[in-house]
């Protein structure tokens, strides 16, 4: 089953790698919708039903953090797991996201086989 | 109590952070650009036309930069992406300031109480070497010369004691 992705990240380098990660590590995408920061990450899925959602943290006017806090509260969003993609490994902020509702966490610098490993799983065999 | 941070700079060994700081910068090139980088034979002093920094505050405040040739830059940016060096151009600065960015994340969570206590700018890129920098660190300059596909590639972070 192919999926429909939303990476969210203020770069748009690294959005492009992260989904030529998603596809080196054997997931089948759909569609890939792309967002600079939080806000326009609401934005996109207030008009698009996602599968995925691939989250930087730090990012301006909106960050992860703050972006996956209001997921509850929107409609494309619900149940679709999130999984943070960031540069920030202390403990507390993987604790943080966590809490905040993301089901995986993915350190920068990252393998296709490190997205693989912690975004298969949460995709519940819709890969 | 002193966290490692307080520690190391009380004692004046940020020069212990090399190794980490060097070892942080290859991780990086081989898991987000699939190179290995070398250590080079002599110092050569080239064009260094690519300054990519990103700020540090909080337990440990100052820059880090990346430095490489024009050629390497591109070089780099068509390895993260997989696409030919000719269509890398509206992107290179995203691409090198997105390397700086993973190294000084690497490198602070490399240090312990470092990953908690500190913070990173969005990263800057300056083109062309006709600039002076003049950051307000008090704490000497740890430098790495490495090199990437037979082009020279420096990593410097600049520290601001703490007082």
């Amino acid at each position: 089953m192919s999926i429909r992705a939303l990476i969210v990240d203020d770069s748009s380098v690294m959005r492009k790698i992260v989904e030529r990660s998603l596809r080196q590590a054997g997931i089948d995408l759909s569609q890939v919708l792309e967002a600079g920061n939080g806000a326009d990450a609401l934005a996109v899925l207030a008009e698009n039903p996602v599968d995925l959602i691939l989250c930087d943290i730090n990012m301006p006017i909106m960050d992860g953090l703050e972006f996956i806090k209001q997921l509850p509260g929107v409609a494309n969003a619900k149940n679709v797991p999130v999984v943070m993609i960031t540069t920030e490994g202390s403990e507390s902020h993987v604790v943080q996201a966590l809490s905040c509702g993301a089901r995986g966490y993915i350190r920068k610098p990252f393998t296709p086989d490190q997205v693989k490993e912690h975004v298969v799983p949460v995709l519940g065999g819709k890969s | 109590m002193k966290s490692a941070i307080d520690k190391h700079a009380a004692d004046g060994c940020h020069e212990t952070w090399v190794p980490m700081l060097e070892m942080a910068t290859r991780e990086v090139f081989e898991l987000m650009v699939g190179t290995e980088l070398e250590l080079p034979e002599n110092v050569v002093e080239t064009n260094l036309d690519v300054t990519a920094m990103v700020g540090l505050a909080g337990q440990l405040c100052g820059v880090l930069s990346v430095r490489c040739e024009n050629m390497a830059a591109a070089l780099i940016t068509s390895k993260m992406l997989g696409v030919e060096l000719h269509k890398t151009g509206s992107e290179m600065s995203d691409a090198l300031g997105e390397i700086a960015n993973m190294v000084a994340g690497n490198f602070k969570n490399k240090i312990s109480g470092l990953a908690e206590g500190c913070l990173l700018s969005p990263p800057t890129v300056i083109t062309g070497n006709d600039y002076s920098l003049h950051p307000q660190v008090d704490s000497g300059d740890l430098e790495i010369r490495l090199v990437f596909e037979k082009m020279p590639l420096v990593v410097s972070l600049q520290v601001q004691s703490q007082n």
